[in-house]
C-alpha cells in the first residue's frame, strides 16, 4: 500500500500556520474550551498586571515581588499559553493540509453537465448541486462524488488512494460509486451527484479537522472531567496556602502563589488535549481512511468482534480449480475435455480457472453450431449442448445430481466420497457430466491470502475476535476459518445474517466492526458500531458506515482498530505523566516559599536547587518546555502493542508513571543549573 | 519488646484469618441467604417491620436508597440532640451531670450519627447514663448498621445484571444490625466484662487509693458500649481518656480484643464483596492495596514510637521502652503505635495513646492514614471510599491501555468520572478550608486560646481536627481547646458533609453502572483484579493524597520533624 502523502513531522509551512494560530488563539473565548489552559492564561493576566503595579512600585514589595522577575514568571506563562495553543494549531493544519492536498484536485474542475434535454453544457464543478447529471470520458476529472447511472469506465484512483492500478465502475451493482478528483481513463459515463457541494466525505472531514464542528468525544468528555477536578484540587490548595503561610508568618509574593498554581494543575495534557484528537483523526486519514467523526476513530480502539468478508479479505479473490477426479472407467483426457467444453461459457473466474488447469489449446476444438448454455445462479451449472448431441453440464453438486437422477442415472458412490473429501479439505467441489451420467469432479480451492494468519494472530492478541463471512457451506468455511485463524465463522451468509449476528453480539454487550461495499451491506454497516465502507462501494453504503477506506482494503480494519487504540493510550499515558510531574515540582516549589521563615524546610529541598527564585523559575519552565517536547508525541501516538490489556498498563505505568515522577526531577535539576548562573 | 511486637503481629493475623469466613458471612447476609440467625431475630424483625409500615422485600433504586438513609438519619439526629439537650433530668443519671448546650449537643448528635465520635466532651461529667446507651450507644449501632447497608447497596450494584433494583435499604439496615453487629457485640461485651469492665447502673463508686486518699470513680455500662465502639468503627469513649482509661481497656488482653473487634468488620466487607460477586479475586486485589497501604504507614509508626524521642534522648532520658509520653505504661509503646494507625486507617478514632504525643512522623502517619481513608476504612463506608479510588483508577488505567475503561464488566463515562471526581475533592477542600479558617484566624487574632503549642505542632492539632471530623474517624490532637462554637460548628459541618457525601457518591456511581449494559470480559479487558492493576490503584491513592495535602504535611508534621 502506498501513501502519497509526506509522512514528515515538521513542514515550515506548517509551523508557521502553528505559530500564527497559536496566537490568535490567545482569545479567551476560543480558550474557555479548554478549562486548564484557560486558566492558565487567567494567571497570566494576573502576572501582568503585577509586573506593571510591581513596576510602578504600588503594593508591599513581599508581596508584589520584583519587576523584573515578574515580567519573566509572566513571559513564561505566556509562553506555555503559547504552546498549547501552538500543539493545538500545528495538529489542525497537519490534519487540514493532508485533506487539502485531497481536495485540491478537485477546485476548478469543469464538468459536462447533462440538461434534461439530453444536452451538454460546461460548467464549474462548484455549480453542481445533488441530483445534477454530468458526463465524463476518457482522459476527464470527475468532479463530484456520485454514482453512475449510465455505463461503464475505468478510473485512475491513484489521486486518493494512492493505488496505480486502474479499477472499472459501472452502473448498477455495487461499483457505481466515483468520487470526485479522479480521472475517467477509458470509456463513457453518465454520473448523477449524490453530495452537495461541501457535504462530500472530504468536505465533512475538512470541517471535523478544522474544528469548526469538531465534537468532544464520550472519552475526551470524561477526561476534561478529570482534568479540570485536579484543577480544583490545586485551586483548594494554593488558596489555602495564605492563611497557611500566615499562621507560618510567612509573606509569599503573587509571582510565587501563581507559579506554583500554574504548575500543578495538568497544562501537558491540558494542552496537548485537543491535539491527540486531532492527531488521530490525521492518522486515520493518513492510512487513507476518512472518518465522519472523532467518535469513530475512539470506538474503533474498542471493538470486541470484527466481522470480514472471507472473498478479497482472507482469500485471494476467487477459487482456483486445482485437481480433476474422473470417475471410475472414464478416461481421465475424456473428461477434461468435456469440463474444458462446459466452461468455455463460463465467465466466472472459476470457470476460467478450469480452462488455465487442463491447459488445453482451446481453439482445438470445434463448437460451431453448439449452443452456449452460460452460468447462472439459479441452475447453479454452465454446459454446451454440441452439434453431435452431446449435452456437457458442470456445476455445483445438488444441482448436478438432480440431472443426473432425473435422467435415469446414478451418481457414483466413489465420486460421493471424493465430493465429501473436497469439501471437508476447504475446497469446492464442482460435478461434470455428459448426457445425464457423470464423467468426474473438479476440485476448487481457496487460496489463503499471504500474511493473514499473523494479522489475525495480532487481532487475537488485541483482544478482538475475527468473523469471517462467506457464502461458501459450512464444511468449507470451516476448513478455511480455521486455516486462517478466524474465531468465528457465518457459513451460507445472507446480508440477514450479518446483521443477526451484528445484533446478537451487541446484546452481549460488545461493539462491532465490519466492512463492506455493497448496498446490501448497508443496514449491516449501519447496525455495527463501527462499519467502515470502501469508497468502491455503492453509496448507500457509503451513507450507512461512519468510515470510508479510500484503499478498499479489506484488512485495514486493522490499522482503524490499532489507531483508536493509540488515541486513547496516548491520552491516558500524557494524562499520567502530567499528574505525576507534579511530584517533583512539590519538591521545587513548596521548600522555596518557606525556606526563608522554616530555614528547616531546607531539607525538603532534595534536588538541592540554587536558590527560591531559581527554584521557582526551573519548575516554570521546565513546565512550559515539556509542551513543546512532548508534541511529536501527541501527534504520532504512543506505540501501541498487542501485548495484553495487564502487561501494557504495566509497560505505559513504567514508561509513563514512574517516568512522570522521575524526568521532572532531572530536567528541573537541569534547568536550575542553568537558571543560577544568571539569578 | 520482641513479644510485644509478635502481640501485635498476632492480633493482626488473627484478624485476617477470620475476616475470611466472617466475610462469607457477610455475603450470605446480604444475598438475602438464610443464617443460622434468622430463628433468634427473624419474628422480632418482622413485628418491627410490621410496626413500622415497611416492605423489607420492596426493592429501591439507588435514589431511594438515598432518601431511605438520609430520611432515617434525620429522625434519629433529632431524637440525639432532645436526649443530649435534656439528659440532665431525664432518668439513669445518678452522677447529676448536666444537659448539652446547644452547640456541643450539635456537634455530639451528629459526631455519633455519622460514626465519627469526634468528642468534645468527657464521658464522667459531660454524659448521663441514658445518654451513653439511649443516645451514644444506640447511634453507635445505627451509624455502623448506615455504612454497612450503604455498601451493601454497592454489592448489590455491581453484579452483572442490568438493573436498576438494588435491594431494600431498611432491610440491610436492619440485618447489618442484628446478624452482624448485635451478636459480636454481645459476644464481646461478656469478654470485656470478665476481664474487669464494669456494666452498671449504679453511680460513682468510692476507691482509697494506696496513697490512702478517698476518690470518687466515675462508672456505668462501660462493657457493651467497648464492645460496639470498636466493632462499628465508632470510636467514641464511654471516658474522656478512652481506651486508655484502665476502667475502658483495663490489660492487655481486653486490648487484643479491642484492637480486633475494630478491623473485623471492615476486613470482611473485602473479602464479602468477593463472595457476593462470586470473583473472591478482586477482594484479595482490594485487600492487598489495602493492606500494604496500612502497613507503609504502621510500620513506620512502630518503629518511631519504639525507638523513642531523640530530643529526649539527648537529654539523657532513657528512651529504652520507647516514646512513652502520652502511652499507658500497661500498653507499651509498641502497641500504642500499631493502636494509632489501625484506628486512623480504620475511621474508629478511639485511642490507647494520645496522639498528641506521638512523634512528629507518626502523627503525619496518622493524619495520612485518615486523609487516605479508605485503607480498610470504617464499617461498610471504607469499601465505598476505596470505590471512588477504583473508579479513578480504572479510567486512567482503561485510557492506558487504549480502552473505554470497565469495571466489572460496566462502562466508566464522564457521569461516572464526574462523581467520582467531586466526591474525592470533597476531603481536600472540607480538610484544607476548615484548617485554612482556623489558621486565617489564628493569624489575624494571637489572642485566641484554642492552641497549647504554638508553631508547627499548633498548626497540626488544627489540621488533624478537621481531617479526623472529614474522615468520620473522632479521634483527636487533644491539645486543641476545641469545645468552642467555632470547633463544635465547624468540624459539625465538617461530619456531615464528611459523611453523607463520601457515601452519596459511591451509590450513585454503583446505581448508574448497574443501569448499564454488561460488557462480557474479552482478552482486551483490562483485569481490575491483577496485581498491576492493584499498584495503579495504589499510586492513584498515593498521588491524590500526596498532591492534596503536601503543603499543609510539610508546614505541620514535616516542619516539626526537621526542626528537631
Amino acid at each position: 500500500m502506498k501513501h502519497p502523502h509526506s509522512n514528515k513531522l515538521f513542514e515550515p509551512e506548517l509551523i508557521r500556520t502553528g505559530l500564527r494560530q497559536s496566537v490568535v488563539k490567545l482569545s479567551p473565548a476560543q480558550l474557555i474550551r479548554n478549562p486548564v489552559m484557560f486558566t492558565v492564561e487567567v494567571g497570566t493576566l494576573v502576572m501582568l498586571v503585577v509586573t506593571i503595579l510591581s513596576a510602578t512600585g504600588t503594593g508591599e514589595r513581599a508581596i508584589m515581588g520584583h519587576p523584573v522577575y515578574n515580567l519573566f514568571i509572566f513571559i513564561l506563562l505566556l509562553l506555555t499559553v503559547l504552546f498549547a495553543n501552538f500543539a493545538e494549531a500545528f495538529a489542525e493544519a497537519r490534519g487540514k493540509a493532508q485533506a487539502d492536498s485531497l481536495r485540491k484536485t478537485r477546485k476548478d474542475t469543469p464538468a459536462r453537465r447533462l440538461l434534461a434535454d439530453g444536452v451538454e453544457i460546461l460548467t464549474a464543478s462548484a455549480n453542481l448541486v445533488q441530483g445534477d447529471r454530468f458526463v465524463c470520458a476518457a482522459g476527464d476529472i470527475v468532479p463530484a462524488d456520485g454514482e453512475i447511472v449510465e455505463g461503464l469506465a475505468s478510473i485512475d484512483e491513484s489521486a486518493i488512494t494512492g493505488e496505480s492500478a486502474p479499477v472499472i465502475r459501472e452502473a448498477g451493482g455495487d461499483r457505481s460509486s466515483v468520487t470526485g478528483g479522479t480521472r475517467v481513463l477509458s470509456d463513457r459515463i453518465v454520473v448523477e451527484v449524490t453530495a452537495r457541494p461541501g457535504e462530500s466525505f472530504l468536505d465533512k472531514m475538512i470541517a471535523l479537522v478544522e474544528g469548526a464542528r469538531r465534537q468532544k468525544t464520550p472519552n475526551e468528555i470524561a477526561l476534561t472531567i478529570l482534568l479540570a477536578g485536579f484543577t480544583l484540587v490545586f485551586v483548594i490548595v494554593c488558596v489555602t496556602l495564605k492563611p497557611f503561610a500566615d499562621y507560618a508568618q510567612t509573606p509569599i509574593s503573587v509571582a510565587a502563589y501563581v507559579s506554583l498554581f500554574v504548575c500543578l494543575i495538568p497544562t501537558t495534557i491540558g494542552g496537548l488535549l485537543s491535539a491527540i484528537g486531532i492527531a488521530g483523526m490525521d492518522r486515520a486519514l493518513r492510512a487513507n481512511v476518512i472518518t465522519k467523526s472523532g467518535k469513530a476513530v475512539e470506538t474503533a480502539g474498542d471493538i470486541d468482534t470484527l466481522l470480514l468478508d472471507k472473498t478479497g479479505t482472507i482469500t485471494i479473490g476467487n477459487r482456483k480449480a486445482t485437481h480433476f477426479y474422473p470417475a471410475p472407467a472414464v478416461d481421465e483426457r475424456a473428461f477434461v475435455e468435456a469440463a474444458v467444453l462446459s466452461s468455455l461459457a463460463d465467465e466466472t473466474p472459476e470457470g476460467k480457472s478450469i480452462l488455465e488447469l487442463a491447459a488445453l489449446p482451446v481453439n482445438q476444438f470445434d463448437t460451431n453450431g453448439a449452443v452456449q448454455i452460460k452460468f447462472s445462479a439459479e441452475t447453479r451449472s454452465s454446459g454446451i449442448d454440441l452439434t453431435d448431441g452431446r449435452q456437457i453440464r458442470k456445476g455445483a453438486v445438488d444441482a448436478m445430481k438432480r440431472w443426473i437422477q432425473s435422467s435415469g442415472h446414478v451418481f457414483p458412490e466413489v465420486l460421493d466420497d471424493r465430493v465429501r473429501a473436497i469439501s471437508s479439505n476447504g475446497g469446492t467441489p464442482l460435478v461434470v457430466a455428459e448426457n445425464g451420467k457423470a464423467l468426474g469432479v473438479v476440485e476448487l480451492q481457496d487460496i489463503i491470502k499471504p500474511g493473514i494468519q499473523e494479522r489475525f494472530a495480532r487481532l487475537h492478541r488485541m483482544g478482538v475476535k475475527t468473523v469471517m463471512v462467506t457464502g461458501d457451506n459450512p464444511l468449507t468455511a470451516r476448513f478455511i476459518a480455521e486455516k486462517a485463524g478466524v474465531d468465528d465463522f457465518i457459513a451460507e451468509a445472507t446480508p440477514e445474517d450479518k446483521l443477526a449476528y451484528i445484533r446478537k453480539e451487541q446484546e452481549s454487550g460488545k461493539l462491532v466492526a465490519m466492512m463492506g461495499d455493497g448496498t446490501n451491506d448497508a443496514p449491516a454497516l449501519a447496525q455495527a458500531d463501527v462499519g467502515v465502507a470502501m469508497n468502491s462501494g455503492t453509496q448507500a453504503a457509503k451513507e450507512a458506515g461512519n468510515m470510508v477506506d479510500l484503499d478498499n482494503d479489506p484488512t485495514k480494519l486493522i490499522e482503524v482498530v490499532e489507531i483508536g487504540k493509540q488515541l486513547l493510550m496516548t491520552r491516558g499515558a500524557l494524562t499520567t505523566f502530567s499528574i505525576a510531574n507534579d511530584v517533583a515540582k512539590y519538591f521545587a516549589i513548596v521548600p522555596a516559599l518557606f525556606i526563608h521563615s522554616i530555614p528547616a524546610l531546607q531539607s525538603l529541598n532534595i534536588m538541592r536547587l540554587h536558590s527560591p527564585e531559581s527554584a521557582i523559575l526551573s519548575a516554570v519552565i521546565f513546565n512550559a518546555a515539556i509542551i513543546p517536547a512532548l508534541i511529536p508525541l501527541a501527534l504520532k501516538g504512543v506505540a501501541y502493542k498487542p501485548i495484553g490489556a495487564s502487561a501494557l498498563l504495566q509497560r505505559n505505568l513504567l514508561i509513563y508513571g514512574l517516568g512522570g515522577v522521575v524526568v521532572p526531577f532531572l530536567g528541573i535539576k537541569v534547568i536550575d543549573l542553568v537558571v543560577s548562573l544568571f539569578v | 519488646m520482641y513479644s510485644e511486637i509478635l502481640g501485635v503481629v498476632a492480633v493482626f493475623l488473627l484478624t485476617i484469618l477470620l475476616a475470611l469466613p466472617f466475610g462469607r458471612y457477610v455475603a450470605k447476609v446480604y444475598a438475602g441467604d438464610r443464617t443460622f440467625l434468622d430463628g433468634v431475630f427473624g419474628p422480632l424483625e418482622r413485628l418491627f417491620f410490621r410496626l413500622s409500615g415497611i416492605d423489607p422485600t420492596r426493592q429501591m433504586t439507588w435514589q431511594d436508597h438515598l432518601k431511605a438513609m438520609l430520611t432515617i438519619n434525620l429522625v434519629w439526629f433529632f431524637g440525639a440532640m432532645f436526649i443530649l439537650m435534656n439528659q440532665g433530668w431525664l432518668p439513669f443519671n445518678p452522677d447529676g451531670n448536666p444537659s448539652m448546650s446547644p452547640d456541643l449537643a450539635f456537634n455530639t448528635a451528629i459526631s455519633f450519627m455519622v460514626n465519627c465520635n469526634l468528642q468534645h466532651y468527657s464521658g464522667e461529667t459531660g454524659m448521663s447514663y441514658f445518654g451513653q446507651i439511649a443516645c451514644l450507644m444506640f447511634l453507635q449501632f445505627v451509624s455502623a448498621g448506615t455504612g454497612m447497608a450503604a455498601a451493601a447497596v454497592v454489592f448489590h450494584a455491581l453484579r452483572p445484571e442490568q438493573t436498576v433494583l438494588l435491594g431494600n435499604f431498611y432491610n440491610f439496615l436492619v440485618k447489618s444490625c442484628t446478624r452482624i453487629l448485635l451478636p459480636i457485640a454481645f459476644l464481646a461485651s461478656v469478654f470485656f466484662v470478665f476481664r474487669g469492665m464494669p456494666a452498671t447502673i449504679a453511680g460513682k463508686g468510692e476507691m482509697v487509693t494506696l496513697e490512702g486518699d478517698t476518690v470518687q470513680v466515675s462508672r456505668g455500662l462501660v462493657a457493651p458500649f467497648v464492645a460496639i465502639k470498636h466493632l462499628g468503627t465508632n470510636g467514641g469513649g464511654y471516658f474522656g481518656a478512652n481506651s486508655a482509661h484502665p476502667l475502658e481497656n483495663p490489660d492487655y488482653w481486653t486490648n487484643q480484643v479491642e484492637l480486633f473487634l475494630q478491623s473485623i468488620i471492615p476486613m470482611a466487607m473485602v473479602f464479602g464483596l468477593g463472595f457476593f460477586l462470586k470473583r473472591p479475586k478482586i477482594s484479595w486485589s482490594i485487600f492487598g492495596v489495602m493492606t500494604v497501604g496500612f502497613l507503609l504507614l504502621a510500620i513506620p509508626n512502630i518503629y518511631m514510637e519504639s525507638r523513642g524521642n531523640p530530643a529526649l534522648q539527648a537529654m539523657g532520658i532513657d528512651q529504652g521502652i520507647g516514646a512513652m509520653e502520652g502511652k499507658e505504661v500497661r500498653l507499651g509503646s509498641i502497641s500504642g503505635g500499631y493502636w494509632s494507625i489501625l484506628t486512623t486507617v480504620i475511621s474508629t478514632g478511639s485511642v490507647n495513646s494520645m496522639h498528641d504525643s506521638s512523634m512528629p512522623l507518626s502523627g503525619m502517619n496518622e493524619l495520612l492514614a485518615m486523609m487516605v481513608n479508605a485503607f480498610y476504612g470504617g464499617v461498610g463506608v471504607g469499601i465505598l471510599n476505596y470505590f471512588i479510588y477504583l473508579i479513578l483508577a480504572v479510567f486512567i488505567a482503561g485510557l492506558m491501555v487504549g480502552r473505554t475503561p470497565e469495571l466489572m464488566g460496566k462502562k466508566v463515562e464522564a457521569r461516572e468520572v464526574k462523581i467520582a471526581m467531586l466526591t474525592a475533592l470533597l476531603s481536600p477542600l472540607l480538610i484544607m478550608g476548615g484548617t485554612a479558617t482556623a489558621a486565617w484566624l489564628i493569624a489575624h487574632d494571637p489572642s485566641i486560646p484554642w492552641l497549647n503549642n504554638p508553631g508547627f505542632h499548633g498548626f497540626s492539632e488544627m489540621l488533624y481536627e478537621f481531617t479526623s471530623a472529614n474522615a468520620n474517624n473522632g479521634s483527636g490532637f487533644e491539645g486543641l481547646g476545641d469545645n468552642t462554637p467555632f470547633w463544635n460548628i465547624t468540624t459539625g459541618i465538617v461530619l456531615l458533609l464528611g459523611r453523607y457525601i463520601p457515601i452519596i457518591g459511591p451509590v450513585a456511581i454503583a446505581g448508574l453502572l448497574a443501569s448499564k449494559k454488561y460488557v462480557p470480559e474479552g482478552a482486551g479487558t483490562l483485569p481490575t483484579d491483577s496485581v498491576t492493576f492493584g499498584v495503579m490503584v495504589f499510586s492513584v491513592i498515593a498521588i491524590i493524597t500526596a498532591l492534596s495535602y503536601f503543603p499543609a504535611l510539610a508546614l505541620g508534621p514535616l516542619a516539626e520533624y526537621f526542626s528537631m
